[in-house]
């Protein structure tokens, strides 16, 4: 029996009940190590998406591990973390430290589903998961470091086009 | 609150996929909004591990008052047809989804939302916000008291309107499970305009959508009721002694 409830779009209103005030941490920001992932949402046009909706979970998940954050009119997001340590996978393999990242917008029937991944992760070469995407994709998938923390912008079509995940 | 989901035994987890033609497609550009938001590359497969069969728990904490009662929310009631709206959040095995977080949003009476963006002239009601929060029981059931929401014109084509419908989001026990969806009501004359709807390619998946009129659960003098459940990913393949 699968009776599965269908997706439907979180539509334009999504502001109502979504956002909540200590939304974007996934970890308190006083924690040591404590970092900022900030990144910009853009359409096939190259026009920002100012209505959409970045949720991210990671583990393990020692402070709260989740965190959700609207874009801003620009097309921003920004979350509060720490970063995740490697964990293996169902076959001994290693993870390297990863984000799951679910993308929900107006225009968007179900949500799209992603990872952010870290620069200077050396785990990142034997990663199974980044090791089945196409390599000149895979860029995409790996943020960006910068003062504070780190960059991962999100390009839901055309060039540049983020890697989504059918989970 | 409990912040850590277990991971012990993680490995015997996995979520089985939706067969084709539950969840719209990814590209469908009746949706005029879809066409330049949708990824034009195939969808890369994600096997699942870790991350994605775990989720974040969710306490009593994330509620307010009155969050499941959306007619209590203001000095004054909100105006409209009162409503039950209740069901039971289930996986594809029949097992409940219990303590999980469910959130709810909607239009008023009138088919106009509170936010800054949505300016048709249909008036506002100041005694309804239009947002609900609850927490499923230990049988994965969860109960709003709210209004019956109006249908409402958008600019996706020449005289469109979207039928009258509530949105509603939930987490389930792994991030293979969070669903954003739409309830609608019986009988809307406008379910066969509505690109949204229409987008689920197979009809009986997209008529689970539909709520059930609920006699029983109406209260005499006061509300109509409605009943909507909600079935998420499932997990078939996890040995029987994990389902306790």
């Amino acid at each position: 029996m699968t009776d599965l409830t269908p997706s439907q779009t979180v539509g334009p209103f999504l502001h109502i009940v979504l956002p909540w005030a200590d939304g974007p941490f996934a970890a308190s920001p006083d924690t040591p190590d404590a970092i900022a992932i900030d990144g910009r949402v853009t359409d096939g046009a190259g026009a920002v998406v100012p209505d959409a909706i970045i949720e991210t979970w990671q583990t393990p998940a020692d402070q709260r591990g989740f965190a959700r954050c609207p874009t801003d009119d620009d097309g921003w997001y920004r979350i509060i973390t720490v970063r995740p340590p490697p964990e293996p996978d169902r076959d001994a393999n290693v993870e390297a430290p990863h984000v799951d990242v679910s993308v929900f917008a107006r225009g968007l029937l179900r949500r799209l589903v992603t990872r952010i991944y870290f620069p200077d992760a050396t785990e990142n070469a034997a990663d199974p998961v980044l090791a089945g995407v196409d390599p000149a994709r895979r860029g995409t998938l790996v943020a960006a470091a910068v003062d504070g923390g780190y960059r991962f912008d999100i390009r839901l079509q055309g060039d540049g086009e983020t890697v989504f995940f059918d989970v | 609150m409990n912040l850590r989901p277990g991971r012990d035994g993680w490995e015997k987890t996995l979520f089985e996929r939706a067969p084709d033609g539950v969840h719209p497609p990814v590209s469908y550009p009746a949706y005029r909004s879809n066409l330049l938001r949708s990824p034009r590359q195939p969808l890369v497969l994600l096997p699942q591990n870790l991350t994605e069969v775990t989720a974040p728990v969710f306490g009593a904490d994330r509620l307010g008052p009155n969050d499941d009662d959306l007619t209590r929310q203001f000095d004054g009631e909100p105006l409209g047809q009162r409503i039950i709206m209740h069901g039971r959040v289930r996986e594809a095995d029949g097992r409940p989804v219990p303590h999980t977080l469910v959130e709810i949003w909607q239009a008023n009476a009138a088919g106009r939302y509170r936010h800054a963006n949505d300016n048709w002239p249909a008036p506002l009601d100041p005694n309804f916000a239009g947002a609900g929060r609850t927490i499923t029981d230990a049988d994965g059931r969860y109960t709003f008291t709210t209004i019956q929401p109006g249908a409402y014109p958008w600019g996706n084509h020449p005289n469109a309107w979207r039928p009258a419908h509530i949105h509603f989001s939930l987490f389930g026990r792994a991030f293979t499970q969070r669903l954003v969806t739409q309830m609608y009501f019986p009988g809307d004359p406008l379910l066969p305009y509505d690109p949204i709807y229409n987008s689920i390619p197979d009809q009986k998946a997209r008529e689970r959508l539909i709520a059930r009129f609920d006699l029983d659960r109406t209260k005499p003098d006061w509300a109509l009721a409605y009943e909507f459940d909600i079935v998420l990913r499932g997990t078939p393949f996890e040995s029987a002694d994990h389902h306790d």
